[in-house]
């Protein structure tokens, strides 16, 4: 299939003695979003350091957009277009909002150095460029106003915000939200779901989530994967998982699976 | 009624700290050394101001900790702070009049018993005289307190001014003999020492001054917002115009502290690149020192390298070799970069730390020696020629190093403020983030690196120009470990921190040279003491600011936080 953005085959991830990730086969097409949800330590943070390039993978093969990226190194994943966010937010703390940004768009930047020290007419204008392109991101994520303050004074919803725009900075074309919705209220959550849910529409991004939050899983994923002890045991529609014994048994334990039907 | 007791437990606990450390001071023969110099001609001397310096502070910190206690109850405080200060002194006044301890304590002689005595040796009157005027030092700083603000400023102003002009005498005189004869001169000081009269005039000048000065403010209003365009334009010429007449006003020798200054502002400022910029702890930056300074001395002196015309001059002179120096250290910085770029804070500093001793290691080696000279190092390094003026003596040095230094200041405040320096913070805050969000964090380290080597290479290549011999021994651990001080005491990423900190670290043990054997333990005191009171630096950048006191100022976290 063509519109394949990201394939995994065989993909295994080992910690010592631990696997982490299993032999993993997996595939999201564009325009998607998709869900990897599982029981703590199931491997799916893991996943995601793997196909952002933190970690290597020792077999199988990672595709992204026809190129096998297993072996590249963070940033050149970065500037072939796959950005994330973190489980528990990671912000340049002490940089204002505007500057987190625009860290974010280094991978499209092209002045150098030199042109820096120079004051090059070309170096200025860039500068002036992804400032305006920085604000309009602010207003997107609704921080608008909010640029020059420290990330770190910004409210907990606002630095969720503010490392999707980050991530989105890079203009990628497959997102990662690691928990976007962990410790936000019901009411934030919604808003975040309807953010998420933006992000495809309007702006073609490919997305895949980890997820804790049920609701928020059912409610947005076209396709949902679920990691067991760094095995897939089931994917498919929202509808097919909520029924699968299997999951059930993998989250509520043993014998859960013939008394629930959810 | 607990608290109470704890409060005088307190006390009475600082007191002896206190007393421990001027007890410190007497047996290393601090207090003796410092009593050489008189700050006011027969009225006090330095060692009598460190003695004394331990009570005040104690007495100080009693006082501030006690602010609900009524005024009365707080001198008593700092008076018992004081008396607890003096005891074990006195107790080395006892024993020493009992025991000959000059056998284990060399520093323990009559000159120290006189001087904690005051002049009334062991005995009652001498132990009452020292208890006393450390009780009176302890109320003097808790009284320090209750002085309404506005005079307390001024009144510690003066005092600062006439300590700070009787302690560097020396440099009082060298500007004032830039104006004045000898005449006028003998009215100021003797030899290098403040008159009790000129000393006197200061401290009401420089408190009218403040008075005045703190009332104008306030009947003017504080201006809110940046200064007019028309006031910064005069700020900065007359600053200008200040550092071009500066070598002219102060003379020859204070234009040699100057130049030292000023080579140690450079290498502040291209360490600053790695360190305050890009967070790389690098602890060998004398690498680069070194080579700017070999390649300067190999190639313009008469060596294997020099090239020689007929007559027996060489012909590379200092402008040409000194592009020459920059990119032969930015070369080398390059290389030693290489293979620490993967590694982080620790690690990476006790590599660097590696490189700056071999680096001494290898000028020094035999098997160099036969280019570079070995122990006897390189001699007969021409002097700079400007067009036909030799730049000769630090009065004309002096503005190589100006021009090398804003030249500096130039470049990193426009890198700071560019992707570059937006790559460098990010490093510096998260390298994983900095990495994930597509920045090419090796190739950022690697840049920082070598600009950083490029502009210590220049210090270098000067410092080969002004000395005309260079020695092994220049090169030493001590240049990284003073460079790395003078930006940390300054504020680490701040360009003026790095000037404020040369000035202390540098321009200070110049002028008192005489107490050259102190200078580390006061460094360390500094250093500790920097670190527990004003982490951030003594004119720290906004960035810094914010890392170091984020604690202090930063909302409580919200209930979503909390949930997280």
């Amino acid at each position: 299939m063509s519109n394949v953005v990201l394939s995994a085959r065989g993909m295994t991830k080992n910690f010592g003695g631990l696997v982490a990730v299993d032999n993993l086969d997996f595939e999201i097409i564009h325009g998607a979003i998709a869900s990897i949800i599982g029981p703590n330590g199931a491997g799916k943070t893991t996943f995601f350091n793997c196909v952002t390039g933190f970690y290597p993978i020792d077999d199988g093969e990672l595709i992204f957009e026809g190129h096998d990226i297993n072996g590249w190194s963070s940033d050149h994943i970065a500037r072939a277009g796959i950005a994330r966010t973190y489980q528990n937010i990671r912000l340049f703390n002490h940089m204002t909002v505007i500057e987190n940004i625009m860290v974010g768009q280094e991978a499209h930047l092209r002045s150098t150095w030199m042109g820096a020290i120079l004051g090059t007419a070309g170096t200025k204008r860039e500068n002036r460029e992804s400032e305006e392109e920085a604000r309009q991101l602010l207003q997107f994520v609704g921080l608008q106003g909010k640029g020059d303050l420290i990330a770190d004074n910004l409210s907990y919803g606002d630095q969720r915000r503010l490392e999707i725009a980050r991530a989105l900075a890079t203009r990628p074309h497959l997102l990662l939200l690691d928990e976007p919705t962990a410790g936000m209220n019901p009411r934030e959550t919604a808003e975040t779901t309807a953010f998420i849910r933006r992000l495809r529409d309007d702006l073609d991004i490919t997305l895949m989530l980890i997820e804790h939050d049920m609701r928020v899983v059912m409610g947005i994923s076209e396709h949902i994967t679920v990691l067991d002890h760094g095995r897939k045991i089931a994917e498919g529609p929202p509808k097919e998982i909520q029924n699968n014994p299997d999951v059930i048994e993998a989250y509520l334990g043993r014998g859960a699976a013939g008394s629930t039907s959810a | 009624m607990s608290t109470l007791a704890a409060n005088w437990r307190s006390v009475i606990r600082s007191g002896l700290i206190a007393g421990g450390v001027a007890l410190y001071t007497a047996l290393i023969g601090m207090l003796v050394a410092f009593d050489e110099r008189e700050v006011v001609r027969n009225s006090f001397t330095l060692g009598q101001l460190l003695l004394v310096a331990p009570a005040v502070l104690v007495g100080w910190l009693s006082g501030r900790q006690s602010t609900q206690v009524p005024a009365g109850q707080r001198l008593l405080r700092g008076l018992v702070a004081g008396l607890v200060t003096s005891l074990p002194l006195l107790a080395l006044m006892f024993v020493s009049s009992v025991v000959n301890l000059r056998t284990v304590l060399i520093n323990v002689d009559r000159d120290l018993v006189r001087l904690i005595s005051f002049d009334h040796g062991v005995g009652l009157s001498g132990a009452l005289m020292l208890a006393g005027a450390l009780g009176v030092s302890g109320i003097l700083g808790a009284f320090v307190h209750l002085i309404p603000a506005r005079l307390r400023h001024a009144l510690l102003t003066a005092l600062a001014w006439m300590l700070g002009a009787g302690i560097l005498g020396e440099l009082v005189r060298q500007l004032l003999s830039q104006f004045l004869d000898r005449e006028a001169l003998s009215w100021f000081l003797r030899r290098d020492t403040l008159k009790p009269e000129p000393a006197a005039l200061l401290f009401v000048v420089v408190l009218l001054a403040d008075l005045f000065w703190s009332w104008f403010r306030e009947t003017r209003g504080r201006r809110e917002g940046p200064a007019p365009r028309a006031l910064q334009f005069t700020r900065v010429g007359g600053l200008a115009v200040l550092l071009l007449l500066l070598p002219l006003l102060v003379g020859s020798a204070i234009s040699d502290v100057l130049t030292n200054i000023g080579l140690y502002i450079l290498m502040g400022l291209g360490l600053n690149i790695a360190v305050g910029l890009a967070g790389l702890f690098d602890l060998g930056y004398v690498t680069n020192f070194a080579v700017g300074a070999y390649t300067m001395g190999v190639l313009t002196s008469t060596g294997v390298l020099g090239i020689e015309n007929k007559m027996g001059v060489t012909v590379f002179n200092f402008w040409l070799v000194l592009p020459v120096s920059l990119l032969v250290a930015m070369f080398t910085g390059f290389i030693l970069a290489l293979p620490v770029l993967r590694m982080r804070g620790d690690y990476l500093a006790i590599a660097t730390l590696g490189f700056g001793e071999i680096i001494r290691l290898l000028a020094l080696s035999d098997w160099l020696k036969p280019i570079i000279g070995g122990a006897q190092g390189v001699l007969f390094i021409p002097a700079p020629n400007f067009f036909g003026v030799e730049l000769i003596g630090p009065q004309r040095l002096y503005y190589i190093i100006l021009g090398a230094c804003l030249l500096a200041v130039f470049v990193s405040s426009r890198l700071n403020n560019s992707r570059t320096g937006r790559q460098w913070m990010a490093i510096r805050e998260d390298e994983d983030v900095a990495s994930a969000m597509g920045i090419n964090t090796a190739r950022s380290k690697l840049l920082a690196f070598t600009i950083s080597a490029a502009t210590g290479g220049v210090a270098g290549a000067i410092f080969a120009a002004k000395l005309g011999t260079i020695f092994p021994t220049s090169f030493n651990l001590l240049v990284s470990v003073n460079v790395l001080s003078l930006i940390i005491i300054g504020g680490l990423g701040s360009l003026p921190g790095i000037i404020v900190g040369a000035l202390f670290l540098v321009g200070l043990p110049e002028l008192l040279r005489e107490f050259d054997e102190f200078r580390l333990l006061l460094y360390g005191t500094l250093m500790v003491t920097m670190m527990l009171a004003r982490p951030e630096g003594l004119w720290p950048s906004a960035v810094y600011q914010r890392e170091v006191r984020r604690g202090e100022e930063r909302a409580p976290p919200q209930a979503g936080e909390q949930a997280a």
